[in-house]
């Protein structure tokens, strides 16, 4: 009610002293600000991609998916297969690892911790860890993954398994609070113990919204440099062995490749960037439309 | 259907009767109950085991360079690994500048367009405008930072940047800022910064205008306020607290982000200058544009500002977090 009163007085000075004709002047520009910030915005957005797809697209030829990394980075030869395998491979072991736990951890959260002292804290400090840089993650496996067990794809998989972790809690939370009560009561009617419910009722009916969160957290993980640096080392072949040996993946080869002063590198970071943006957009892409249809079914 | 009823036929039995199997039953689907819950919290436990091994790890791993350096590794600029010498001073400073740099660009377009999506957009607008934040945050940080290193950087430089200097880094007080004339800068990277952080800052406060109660703007429009004026009175007072929030969350993101920084702002360690248009370096793109080639103490001290770096963006975020959920509190008038 007070805070009612303070803002009817910051009104009346508002108002106060102001001609009706400065007044819409004022709404005006406050007006063009809004509607012109959102061009600001799609501005950088329309180059970034402009640019990606113009110089990406001639390097995807067949051999661009199928050849090993070139020798000699400054002549345009070979292809990106391995670091395409790379990425794939490095943030499906990721995701194996995270989406269980993190699904497991939001129903601790929301089934069983509610809003008792313990499960508060882990979601804040799941909040908190999403704010954690992904460089500190990749510093972080190193010090206790690869300075003992050396550089291979686990390594890498395991900060980005650290960075979506979070992630999934809190969207997996979001979903399985949106799961009807009377769901939960309707299987313990049937005589259904509480573990049965969540895996057999209130998964099942989270399960589209759940698979959207997931997918938008992979989205990111895929694109992540900074933690692969120092975890998964640099492979010019392919390299299928998870724990053995250094490989490589898009975003690392588009950070190398972009810093030679070399023509031919330099085309081959555009067209990792392509590849690489291409695969997040999907997966992004994908998530929005699972997600759409969720909200259609929830809203049905 | 015959399963169903076949099951409905046993299970009642099963639950009810007071001989020894049934009784077995309802104690192990207790014990069930029992193991699952545990397996549940024991993956939310995982959270907090894995921020207290980052802390402890890291800084066991930085010590010697803690160690050696004392006190100085935070008060000195001086960073010559060759002689042994790491003072992290400037890269502090300059993950410090780019971050606000970042901040003063991207917080005014990000609060209009929320304000746009939510208070002025005709409604057919809103969910593209939504849909192009999703992409701008979609793009990996490396994309971003290919773009700002070969097509960015090098038009700003002599396009942008020459000729403001020649213009005003003459004169006091602008000219201590505007001046400098590489591409590659603390300006280039709190641009690409911004570019950034624009999605995350935009969508978080675009959550918080969404909380405003209707009847406060209805109020507003009742006594003749115009649409800005409407604004100022009842969305902007309401989400103040929620809006500081995500701007913090925004310096979080900017102060950590490595891979587009270290390819635009110039890898120039050592400098401290209030010259925006001129080479520096951050924190975190110092760790990756080194961690190749170095050993020793040199990675400890490497890792050493890592576990700055994870330090100070706890702090930011544990104060955010909090002004956040002291705004929901408000919001849902607890």
């Amino acid at each position: 009610m007070n805070e009612l009163l303070v803002h009817f007085d910051a009104g009346e000075a508002l108002l106060r002293g102001t001609t009706k004709r400065s007044r819409r002047v004022r709404n005006r520009l406050a007006s063009i600000w809004m509607a012109g910030s959102v061009l600001v915005a799609i501005v950088p957005l329309a180059l970034v991609i402009g640019y990606v797809v113009v110089k990406g697209i001639g390097q995807l030829t067949p051999d661009w998916f199928t050849k090993d990394l070139p020798a000699v980075t400054r002549k345009a030869s070979g292809g990106m297969g391995p670091a395409i395998v790379g990425t794939l491979l490095i943030t499906g072991v990721a995701a194996a690892m995270a989406v269980p736990l993190g699904v497991l951890g939001a129903i601790y959260l929301h089934e069983y911790g509610g809003r008792g002292r313990l499960a508060r804290l882990i979601r804040f400090m799941a909040d908190v860890m999403t704010g954690v840089p992904s460089i500190v993650m990749g510093l972080f496996v190193y010090t206790v993954w690869t300075i003992s067990h050396g550089l291979s794809a686990f390594g890498g998989a395991l900060a980005l398994a650290c960075l979506m972790l979070p992630i999934i809690i809190r969207t997996t939370e979001e979903m399985l609070r949106l799961v009807p009560d009377e769901l939960r009561q309707a299987s313990y009617a049937l005589g259904n113990r509480k573990w049965r419910t969540i895996i057999t009722v209130v998964l099942p009916a989270a399960f589209g919204g759940i698979t959207s969160g997931v997918m938008l957290a992979v989205a990111r993980a895929a694109g992540e440099t900074a933690p692969l640096v120092f975890t998964i080392g640099a492979a010019r072949n392919l390299n299928l062995s998870i724990f053995n040996g250094p490989t490589t993946a898009l975003s690392v080869q588009i950070f190398g490749n972009a810093q030679t002063p070399f023509e031919a590198a330099q085309a081959r970071a555009w067209g990792a960037a392509l590849t690489l943006v291409a695969l997040v957009f999907i997966l992004t892409i994908l998530a929005r439309v699972v997600s759409a249809r969720v909200a259609r079914r929830h809203n049905a | 259907m015959a399963i169903g009823h076949t099951e409905l036929g046993v299970t009642p039995g099963a639950r009810s009767g007071g001989d020894a199997a049934s009784l077995l039953e309802a104690t192990s689907g207790r014990r069930a109950d029992r193991v699952f819950r545990s397996v549940a919290l024991l993956a939310g436990l995982f959270v907090l085991a894995i921020l207290g091994l980052i802390a402890t790890s890291t800084t066991r791993e930085a010590w010697p360079a803690f160690r050696s350096e004392g006190l100085s590794f935070l008060t000195s600029s001086t960073w010559i690994p060759a002689e042994g010498k790491f003072g992290a001073l400037a890269f502090i400073y300059g993950t410090v500048l780019s971050s606000v740099l970042a901040l003063l660009l991207a917080v005014p377009v990000s609060l209009g367009i929320a304000l746009y999506a939510n208070e002025a957009a005709p409604s057919r607008i809103r969910r593209p405008i939504i849909y192009v934040m999703d992409l701008l945050a979609a793009i990996p940080s490396v994309v971003y930072g290919l773009w700002g290193f070969i097509v960015l950087a090098p038009f700003l430089g002599p396009s942008v940047y020459a000729p403001i200097n020649d213009a005003v880094g003459g004169w006091p007080v602008i000219g201590w800022f505007l001046n400098g004339s590489s591409g590659r800068s603390f300006m280039t990277a709190g641009i690409i910064l911004a570019i950034m952080i624009t999605p995350i800052v935009t969508s978080l406060s675009r959550e918080v205008i969404a909380t405003v109660p209707q009847a406060q703007r209805e109020a507003a429009y009742g006594m003749g306020a115009t649409r800005w004026e409407m604004i100022r009175l009842a969305v902007l007072p309401w989400g103040r607290g929620g809006i500081v929030g995500a701007v913090m969350l925004g310096l979080g993101r900017a102060m950590g982000e490595t891979i587009a920084v270290a390819l635009v702002i110039g890898s120039q360690p050592g400098q401290i200058t209030t010259h925006l248009f001129e080479a520096g370096d951050s924190m975190a793109a110092v760790i990756v544009n080194q961690f190749g080639e170095a050993s020793g103490n040199h990675r400890a001290a490497l890792v050493g500002l890592g576990v700055v770096l994870f330090l100070v963006t706890i702090i930011v975020n544990v104060s955010a977090r909090a002004i956040v959920a002291r705004f929901d509190r408000r919001a849902q008038g607890i």
